[in-house]
């Protein structure tokens, strides 16, 4: 038998019992199966994922952003590691992510310690490949990495029975670099004044986006949304600086906190105009070079120059937020921390000394998890954070 | 002639403080209870039996937890902020605000009568007045009768950082026999470790003013500033510096 029919093309035991939008996700991905599509699961932004393009896959993120499967997950997890390395694992564990069910294998990387750990319990559920991600980006690093990049697309090529061509990779490049510009060009709406949009939409659109599988179509519609917030823009009448203070998120992805932080913090009279984050502009702005004569060169290069807090160093980081906060003229820095990840909590300490003392502006830091148990206190944090900003 | 009043709610007491443009006319201070509207009810009552009445005369800022409790306020602001400006406004010039609340602590920068940054413990009752009277609650005694228990005591270790889980630690030192004033002696030196670990975490820059309930406590103040090793300025009127900071922030908003 092929790997593809290998693969269950039935609904979990408990699909009649989910909500109405987890089951129409099921039902969208048990039809794009039965339609043949090769489906590969994947968790985080250092997966090349030019590679699985180029072998006629779907790359789908997988669902981390909720508390719901924690409780589950907690079963084999200890308590005191990240939300969403639990919740990931919880959604895996309690069939409850249609794109982990119906993905034909995961792939994972070893960015930090408790993903990579967590991976190998969640390779007893399904076909968990993990990509050993360097954490310098030294020559013999980046040498290793595209070791790693070629040792995926072996995966991809034995999984799958096919190969993989240069023009194949090429092809993905464009799209995938397209897909960047696109986003970046979203994103970077956030730099008018006042904001054309909130914070909150933003994120929201860009991860809606990595559920649905339509390249090309996902890039026509967010081009679309640009092209008409900017035209509303450029229509008011207000043109000029705003009085409400235009702030910078930065740290661990805050899909899972968007309501308790992002959307709290605009409702206080703030814009969320920029974001360091992974679901943010930290991927799309270096594109994978076209020009490189080597492509696996030309992809490691790209995915190891993200400035995620599990490098090490990573005074990077440090650099783009400067210039973010200059070219996005940023009133304040909010930085998510996700409880217990170690990297963003440590790194933390630099990101406040830079935004205080060589930013001068205020720095506010949110450690939390996916729970509701601190909302109150997170918004006397946010309102209090506002009343300090003097605009 | 035109009233200025700050309210703030906290999660213990809640106190008052009416400003005039010659100074504080009137300040008072009762528990919060169970409801935070009926507080906010009873609160107007008092104003009006003191004399000033809730009314077209009256700006008021409301603060604290229970801030959106009070309807008839014309903004609230949080307790960050009024504390710091309270406290500055007490103090007299630039400084570190450590406000030791009844379920949070935090510890706020002031510069030129304005907070620039702040810290707040995170979501747990240790370091905080919960904790204190918890234990104090467990050993039979008020919170005044604690820190007089305490200065008799030598410090017994009560190192977990977790309030119910510090309660066993207490309960296992009454099961051993300990003496009372040890355990009270532990207990206060548990908060004041746990304060001086926040403030750790921030810049401290300038003096130091301890603001909220506490400060009134001169064996936690001498406590705290062994720890921290440096001097600690209290305020008679320390516990009213938000609902002062409050009323400054009414009196800034009608100008």
């Amino acid at each position: 038998m092929s790997p593809i029919e290998q693969t269950k093309i039935r609904l979990p035991a408990d699909f009649e019992t989910y909500g109405e939008a987890r089951r129409a996700g099921f039902l969208r991905m048990k039809q794009l199966k039965e339609e043949g599509a090769r489906v590969v699961g994947m968790f985080c932004s250092f997966v090349p994922t030019e590679l699985i393009y180029a072998a006629g896959a779907l790359p789908v993120g997988l669902c981390a952003f909720t508390d719901e499967p924690i409780p589950a997950a907690e079963a084999n997890l200890p308590r005191n590691l990240c939300p969403l390395i639990k919740a990931s694992y919880g959604f895996a564990l309690t069939d409850t992510c249609p794109y982990f069910y119906f993905s034909d294998f995961v792939v994972g990387e070893t960015t930090c310690d408790g993903k990579k750990k967590m991976f190998e319990l969640m390779g007893e559920i399904k076909d968990t490949y993990v990509m050993q991600l360097p954490h310098s980006r030294d020559p013999a690093a980046l040498a290793f990495w595209r070791e790693q990049v070629l040792a995926f697309q072996r995966k991809l090529e034995d999984f799958y029975g096919i190969t993989i061509t240069e023009a194949d990779i090429r092809t993905a490049i464009r799209r995938k670099n397209r897909e960047r510009d696109v986003m970046r060009c979203y994103l970077e709406l956030g730099k008018l004044d006042p904001a054309p949009m909130s914070g909150y939409e933003m994120g929201t659109r860009i991860d809606a986006g990595s559920f649905s599988f339509d390249l090309e179509q996902r890039c026509d519609e967010v081009e679309e949304r640009t092209a008409q917030a900017l035209a509303q823009w450029e229509a008011r009448k207000d043109r000029g600086p705003s009085s409400r203070p235009r702030l910078l998120v930065t740290g661990c992805p805050n899909a899972g906190v968007r309501e308790k932080i992002i959307k709290a913090v605009e409702e206080l009279g703030a814009d969320v105009v920029a974001f360091d984050t992974c679901n943010g502009i930290r991927e799309k702005v270096e594109l994978v070079d076209e020009s490189n004569p080597d492509v696996y060169d030309a992809l490691a290069r790209k995915y190891l120059n993200i400035n995620c807090s599990v490098m090490s160093p990573n005074d990077s980081r440090r650099t783009y937020i400067g210039k973010m906060i200059d070219e996005y003229k940023v009133d304040g820095v909010i930085e998510i921390v996700l409880q217990s990840c170690h990297t963003y909590d440590v790194e933390a300490f630099f990101i406040r000394r830079f935004v205080t003392q060589e930013k001068g502006l205020p720095y506010l830091n949110i450690e939390t998890d996916y729970s509701q148990a601190d909302k109150g206190q997170i918004n006397t944090r946010l309102a209090a954070f506002l009343e300090t900003i003097d605009k | 002639m035109s009233y200025y009043t700050g309210i703030d709610i906290g999660s213990t007491a809640s106190k008052v403080v009416v400003l005039s443009g010659s100074g504080i006319e009137d300040r008072f201070v009762l528990p919060t209870g169970w409801s935070s509207k009926e507080t906010a009810r009873e609160i107007a009552r008092r104003l009006e039996a003191g004399g000033h009445p809730v009314g077209k005369n009256m700006k008021i800022v409301a603060t604290g937890y229970g801030r959106v409790a009070v309807d008839y306020a014309d903004k609230t602001v949080t307790e960050i902020t009024c504390h710091g400006r309270g406290g500055w406004h007490l103090l007299g010039r630039d400084c570190t605000i450590i406000d030791i609340g009844g379920q949070d602590t935090k510890v706020i920068t002031v510069e030129q009568g304005m907070p620039t940054s702040f810290l707040m413990n995170d979501k747990c009752s240790a370091g905080t007045g919960k904790f204190l009277e918890i234990m104090a609650n467990r050993l039979g005694v008020d919170l005044a009768e604690l820190f007089t228990l305490a200065e008799a005591g030598t410090p017994l270790a009560i190192s977990s950082m977790c309030t119910v889980f510090a309660e066993s630690e207490v309960i296992s030192h009454i099961g051993a026999g300990e003496r009372r004033e040890d355990i009270a002696a532990g207990v206060v030196d548990s908060v004041v470790s746990k304060v001086a670990g926040l403030c750790a975490r921030h810049t401290m820059a300038g003096e130091l003013l301890l603001t909220g309930g506490l400060c009134d406590s001169a064996y936690l103040v001498d406590r705290l500033s062994e720890k921290l090793r440096r001097p600690i300025h209290t305020h008679p009127l320390g516990r009213y510096a938000g609902a002062l900071g409050a009323a400054l922030t009414a009196r800034d908003k009608s100008r």
